[in-house]
């Protein structure tokens, strides 16, 4: 039997690796995910564009655009006159937002009367929007807090009364950010992509290479071959395991080494959770081959198969900001284990300890898809 | 040209179409399915944050602070713990992302006018919900701040006025939902998954099957025969962005400011283009695994990542902006984008428009000169 799917084997990778254009895309899609997602793709504002409306003009108007273009987070890119450049500036997408001092914004502050800064946010991009506006909120605070409380007495008050003076608020928030000090989306996307490439690479390759000798017509020489089909079964999904190992590889090592994300766990573990991972993944390659007579349909059925596997495993969407009817839908979902086991691997370094519920559903999936494709792949055959 | 020979061309591949009742199904449920996952799934709007607190103080005025997170609409607080050990473990678990240590001498430092520092953890795995969350968590500490200073200073007697007051105001999707950012952005999506999916298959399945031989035994010309194709698959492209446009206007409630007709005319002129463009790749490939590789690489995947539809172009290294200067989907997605949430015409478009119809064009003069060489 081995000596047979050894044959089915190597005409598989002759096939697969003998074109020049097949074996440069077997390879291009990480390499590309890769750059796209470690280099291109980011949720992060490093630097919020602005438009400064100062209808004020005082030192201390200057002062909260002065605090604005020193956090580092803001560029000032438009100083609007009217409301029809403002409206021009935001229509344009020029900024991301327009904060306007209001008339009386100093003489408010002096008289210690309460006053507002308007910011208009594009709301567009919600996600920009939300980060920019709480950006601005921030540094407004901080201005208020060195600016606002100044009104006449309480300094002298403090200093009778024997008190260190507020400069900086009452209650000053200490974040610390775990895992990920930098806050940047690439520790968070590269090793997602990891995960994503092997499901796409083994899937649609084994969906592929079924399909393909059905559509040609050379199925029917296989059948007439002493053959039988888990033999063929075997021959038709380990290239495509192997291949999926490999570019497991080469994204760890080019995460590790070109990306610098850091890699906190265990290798082996991360190794180990791919193969019940991978038989999820062949497995619904199998199926696919089952249900569709041509590649057309083979590659239509596995576009509805990946993108809600994809989108729905919190590859760049978080699972918990779906409805909670969905998130519950997300555990049928095996890349969703995987994609928790790699960059809890990766960025978290835990260890089985914690993964175990996340490797257990895996491998029951793994056998569950794997066993019933192979079984309906063999009626087919009969 | 020929008219005559361009309508065969252009039925015989309505016929292929039609025939494969299984593709053309999947091909027509795409725009539903992508709906379905974009309108109601997927969001990155960050609430019910699920939160820890350690309260090692344990006074009225950490109680009063806790109310803050309890009441807030961006916090979900799980439970309360003792140690900082059952905060770890939430993390390491993905149970929650926040944890809130309000430490032991909080409410004396805040009764005796030092600063009082609160704690807050957030897992950054996610770096961008990490980032938002903690925006709001940092604003609610803030505001308790403010309002416990305006007290202490009530308290002594002395009136201290309220703190600058930053009044957000969002233009275009007021309230800050991401479907309404993402929806109108699926069209360009899936039409470039259509050419990428479809149109990419089209000559290589001629030439695999061996029925490439056949056509050119007939006196098709090549551009009879790529605009024929085009065609065909014009109408499934189509079909596919008005079933987007209905369903994402009247079940998802995404605003429509726009002019429908800007619209339309925008989309054949996108859509001419990517079809064309998926054509030609099809015409370089002679085995459809190729074809389709390559017209999804091409075509979906610039489109998703590089076209603005959800990661925002602008925030960009700069060597990938000007990369993506010359991918039609980011100017689709612009116009698309603009009609419906700033009902902007074509005034303002124009330039974008133009980009598409220099595009589509270069593409077919391409693909026909492609097609005359692979035929000689």
């Amino acid at each position: 039997m081995w000596e047979r799917v050894g044959v089915i084997l190597r005409k598989e990778f002759i096939q697969t690796l003998s074109n020049p254009r097949m074996r440069f895309l077997l390879f291009l899609p990480p390499v590309l995910q890769l750059v796209v997602f470690g280099y291109a793709v980011t949720l992060d504002v490093d630097h919020a564009r602005i438009a400064w409306m100062d209808m004020d003009n005082t030192p201390q108007s200057r002062a909260l655009l002065a605090k604005f273009e020193g956090s580092g987070r803001f560029d000032i890119v438009a100083t609007p006159r009217s409301e029809q450049d403002v409206q021009r500036v935001l229509d344009a997408s020029d900024a991301h937002a327009v904060v306007r001092v209001l008339p009386g914004f100093a003489r408010d502050l002096a008289r210690g009367r309460s006053t507002e800064v308007q910011i208009l946010v594009d709301g567009t991009n919600s996600n920009t929007a939300s980060l920019v506006s709480s950006y601005a909120a921030s540094v407004i605070a901080s201005f208020s807090a060195e600016e606002g409380p100044k009104p006449q007495g309480f300094g002298a008050a403090a200093a009778t009364s024997g008190r260190i003076p507020m400069t900086a608020g009452l209650v000053t928030p200490r974040s610390r950010v775990w895992f990920n000090p930098d806050l940047r989306s690439r520790n968070y996307f590269v090793p997602g992509v990891a995960a994503n490439i092997l499901m796409m690479i083994t899937l649609m390759l084994t969906g592929q290479a079924i399909i393909r000798e059905k559509e040609v017509g050379t199925m029917e020489q296989l059948m007439v071959t002493p053959m039988r089909p888990i033999e063929l079964m075997l021959g038709k999904t380990l290239p495509f395991a192997l291949v999926g190992m490999i570019d497991l590889l080469i994204i760890t090592g080019a995460a590790l080494l070109l990306f610098r994300i850091p890699f906190r766990g265990n290798f082996l573990l991360l190794l180990i959770c791919a193969v019940p991972f991978l038989m999820t993944s062949l497995g619904a390659g199998l199926f696919l081959s089952t249900v569709s007579q041509t590649q057309q349909q083979a590659n239509m059925m596995s576009f509805f198969f990946t993108t809600p596997a994809f989108m729905l495993s919190g590859f760049t969407f978080p699972i918990r900001n779906m409805p909670v009817v969905v998130q519950y839908l997300t555990y049928l979902n095996p890349l969703r284990y995987f994609m928790e086991i790699v960059r809890g691997v990766f960025l978290k370094g835990v260890g089985i300890e914690i993964l175990w519920p996340k490797m257990l559903a895996l491998a029951v999936y793994g056998v569950v898809i794997l066993g019933l494709s192979a079984l309906r792949f063999r009626k087919t055959l009969d | 040209m020929s008219y005559r020979r361009t309508k065969a061309i252009f039925i015989k591949e309505l016929h292929h179409i039609t025939r494969d009742a299984r593709s053309l199904a999947l091909a027509l449920a795409m725009p539903v399915m992508m709906l379905l996952l974009y309108g109601y799934a997927l969001s990155l709007d960050v609430d019910h944050i699920q939160t820890l607190i350690y309260d090692q103080d344990g006074t009225e005025a950490s109680r009063d602070l806790m109310r803050q997170f309890q009441g807030s609409r961006y916090f979900d607080v799980a439970g309360f713990v003792n140690n900082y050990a059952d905060i770890q473990r939430g993390i390491d678990t993905n149970r929650i992302l926040v944890g809130v240590v309000i430490p032991r001498d909080f409410s004396r430092d805040l009764r005796s006018g030092h600063t009082a520092n609160v704690q807050i953890i957030v897992d950054g795995s996610d770096s961008n919900t990490a980032a938002i969350a903690m925006g709001y968590a940092e604003s609610i500490v803030r505001n308790y701040s403010a309002e416990a200073g305006v007290d202490l200073q009530n308290f002594r007697g002395r009136h201290l006025p309220p703190p600058i007051d930053a009044r957000m105001r969002v233009w275009y999707n007021s309230s800050l939902e991401s479907k309404n950012y993402v929806v109108p952005g699926l069209i360009a999506v899936i039409l470039m998954i259509i050419a990428g999916q479809l149109t990419s298959l089209t000559v290589a399945r001629e030439w695999e099957m061996g029925t490439m031989e056949q056509i050119l035994s007939t006196p098709l010309r090549p551009a009879e025969m790529v605009l024929g194709k085009m065609l065909a698959y014009f109408v499934v492209g189509f079909t596919d962005s008005a079933i987007a446009l209905i369903v994402g206007v009247t079940i998802f409630a995404v605003p429509f400011r726009g002019s429908i007709l800007t619209l339309a005319v925008s989309t054949c002129v996108f859509l001419c283009g990517t079809l064309f463009w998926g054509i030609f790749i099809s015409a370089g490939c002679r085995t459809q695994v190729a074809a389709y590789q390559l017209g999804m690489l091409s075509s979906f995947l610039p489109g998703f990542l590089l076209s603005g539809f959800v990661f925002a172009l602008d925030t960009m290294p700069k060597a990938i902006q000007v990369i993506s200067v010359i991918v039609p989907a980011r100017y689709f997605v612009t116009i698309v984008k603009a009609i419906f949430l700033k009902g902007v015409g074509i005034g303002q478009l124009w330039n974008q428009l133009a980009y598409l119809v220099v595009f589509g064009t270069i593409v077919f003069w391409r693909t026909v000169r492609r097609m005359n060489q692979k035929v000689t």
